[in-house]
């Protein structure tokens, strides 16, 4: 995995993502500073870093949930711009997992599921509603289908999340601290339904703080403070022998 | 290995719970709840009797002159005989029948919409707010062989709901237009959402129905005439959209900012996420300020009467001057204040029901 750091610029439809010297203001705030990251097809990667330090909105720049205003940022191909197209292709290619899980809380689990596909991607109801019924045995709730997001627990809730993005068949998951706002006993259904992701081969840009879960699917490990990437290797490097002091000190209060 | 077994649920307390329980609980949790439940208590059996005698007890029912009323009580003999024309007005009595066709038609469509279960909503819905208003408005007005009768004929309680219907069928839509427009990131539909909004909302309704009715025609060409129901409809379905789209921008800016987020991440576009995600939770939220605004735009037609346009309120009034039927003002507002609480308190009702079958979250 090391290779994708050493290699000079690896095949184009070899990569998920490229980042090039990409920056963002909020107002006055810089918030990220010349991020540049190169992410190839089924690669897993964990962002982490204290909080306040860009790692959300850099991965919320990369479906424009936030917008960039200098350096490039080009997903399987396409460039992210003002283009709506652009940014509707882009969308459709990307599922994203939300802290607060986001569910729509007027529809059932199933509608929140079947949403999407059926008013973006055109398909037939039976046929979103097969597709859904699948993710939601994969993410093991399916007997909750016909209810609505209120009356499940917050770990259902967000695997609930995790299946609706899967139901739009996304190359590539962004998840957003999906465990922090999960009570510690949910944490582990939410992660064991991560991990099977992981596992089958999905490209997965995670914001984290389950160290256990970096150390078990990463390919790569990102640190980053002050808007800027410090530091990133593989897992076992970045643990047992981290470079900068500043992932020392991190990495020290944290495990 | 140690099983933990948990306590069986005990029985509340027996002062907690029943008849005992419930006035403990409401009526006398505190000394001064009980002063407050013991004057009440006072004001009823004191004012009560009196309000039902007059009423109900010595009350004239039945006679068709003034003679008729001498038992002391309220006459409504009055209201008995002027009842057709507190409802239709001055419409003519042999084409009644139109008006109370056009309102079953709108009833039926309307409980067919209300209620649950009923089959091809959408439908009946098209045809409410599409096919509908063509029909009434042959109705009320006339054409295809209809004899056509004047606006200026048509008064009480068929104007009223006349007004307030159609107030409120354009007051809701130009209200989440404008709502949606006041927070548009888009400078020039906010701009001018915020004048339209800032200017209805600083003048008040009496002087709307009065630009309406007697400076407008002042600015209007010669031959342009406008009918005078149709300036005052114009005027309070503008002036009750300003507020409506206020409520309305309550219950957006209540939604969290994930809701959105989440709908942008899904590929929806700005319209679908507006009407799947968005507005069905605004609205929702919102349901007691938009019964609130119907209900008041409903009171508010009573100010047509400063143009001349002869409501239920201005029609029961005009009533007291007739000469054989003097002194019975106190029946008539009596009466027409029924007329309006029945509406105002069964859209409030609709309203908490509705509130109770769209709660989707926990039951608390």
């Amino acid at each position: 995995m090391t290779q994708a750091l050493t290699q000079p610029t690896p095949a184009h439809e070899d990569l998920a993502i490229e980042v090039k010297g990409m920056h963002k203001w909020y107002d006055e705030f810089h918030v990220l500073k010349d991020i540049n990251l190169t992410v190839k097809r089924k690669e897993r990667i964990i962002i982490c870093g204290p909080s306040g330090c860009g790692k959300s909105t850099l991965i919320r720049c990369l479906n424009r949930l936030e917008v960039h205003q200098r350096g490039e940022i080009r997903i399987d191909g396409i460039e992210l711009n003002d283009d709506l197209k652009h940014i509707e292709k882009i969308r459709r290619d990307i599922g994203m997992v939300f802290q607060q899980f986001n569910l729509f809380p007027h529809l059932t689990v199933m509608e929140n599921c079947c949403l999407a596909p059926i008013w973006v991607l055109k398909e037939p109801r039976r046929e979103a509603e097969e597709t859904a019924m699948r993710y939601l045995e994969r993410v093991k709730i399916p007997d909750q289908a016909d209810k609505y997001p209120g009356q499940l627990s917050g770990g259902q809730q967000q695997r609930v999340a995790i299946a609706r993005s899967l139901c739009m068949n996304p190359n590539i998951m962004l998840f957003d601290e999906p465990t922090s706002a999960l009570d510690p006993e949910m944490i582990k259904e939410v992660l064991d339904v991560m991990v099977d992701l992981a596992n089958e081969g999905m490209t997965m840009l995670c914001v984290t703080h389950e160290m256990g879960f970096a150390k078990t699917v990463a390919d790569r490990v990102i640190f980053m403070d002050s808007g800027e990437i410090i530091e990133e290797n593989n897992p076992e490097s970045f643990f047992s022998n981290p470079q900068s002091d500043r992932t020392k000190l991190f990495l020290s209060q944290i495990l | 290995m140690l099983v933990h077994t948990p306590h069986p649920n005990l029985p509340p307390p027996s002062t907690s719970v029943g008849v005992i329980g419930w006035a403990r609980k409401n009526l006398f949790s505190t000394p001064f709840n009980s002063a407050l439940t013991l004057c009440a208590l006072y004001i009823v059996v004191r004012f009560l009797p009196p309000v039902i005698n007059w009423a109900f007890l010595d009350a004239n029912w039945a006679g068709s002159t003034r003679d008729a009323c001498t038992d002391g009580g309220a006459c409504w003999v009055f209201v008995k005989v002027r009842l057709t024309q507190f409802m239709f007005g001055f419409y003519p009595a042999d084409q009644y029948w139109r008006v109370i066709l056009a309102f079953g038609l709108l009833g039926v469509l309307i409980a067919w919409l209300l209620l649950e279960k009923t089959p091809k909503k959408s439908w009946v819905a098209a045809f409410t707010i599409l096919i509908y208003p063509i029909i009434a408005f042959i109705l009320f007005y006339g054409g295809l062989g209809l004899p056509v009768v004047e606006t200026n004929r048509w008064g009480g309680l068929m104007l009223t709901l006349i007004l307030a219907t159609i107030g409120m069928f354009f007051a809701l839509p130009f209200g989440i237009i404008l709502a949606m427009g006041r927070r548009s990131t888009m400078p020039i539909p906010r701009a001018l959402s915020v004048v339209f909004i800032e200017l209805w909302r600083g003048v008040p309704l009496i002087t709307v129905l009065f630009m309406s009715s007697v400076m407008l025609p002042l600015f209007m060409p010669e031959d342009l005439r406008i009918d005078k129901l149709v300036r005052a409809l114009i005027g309070i379905s503008l002036f009750q959209s300003a507020y409506m789209a206020e409520v309305i921008r309550g219950g957006l800016q209540a939604l969290p900012k994930g809701q959105s987020e989440a709908a942008d991440a899904l590929g929806l576009s700005y319209w679908q996420a507006m009407f799947l995600i968005i507005l069905p939770q605004a609205l929702k939220t919102v349901i007691p300020g938009i019964v609130n605004t119907f209900i008041e735009l409903f009171k508010d037609t009573t100010l047509v009467l400063i143009i001349g346009l002869m409501d239920l309120l201005s029609i029961v009034q005009s009533a007291f001057s007739d000469p054989k039927w003097l002194g019975f003002s106190v029946e008539g507002y009596v009466f027409a204040g029924l007329v309006y609480w029945i509406f105002c308190f069964s859209m409030s009702r609709y309203s908490q029901h509705l509130e109770k079958k769209l709660h989707t979250g926990h039951k608390r």
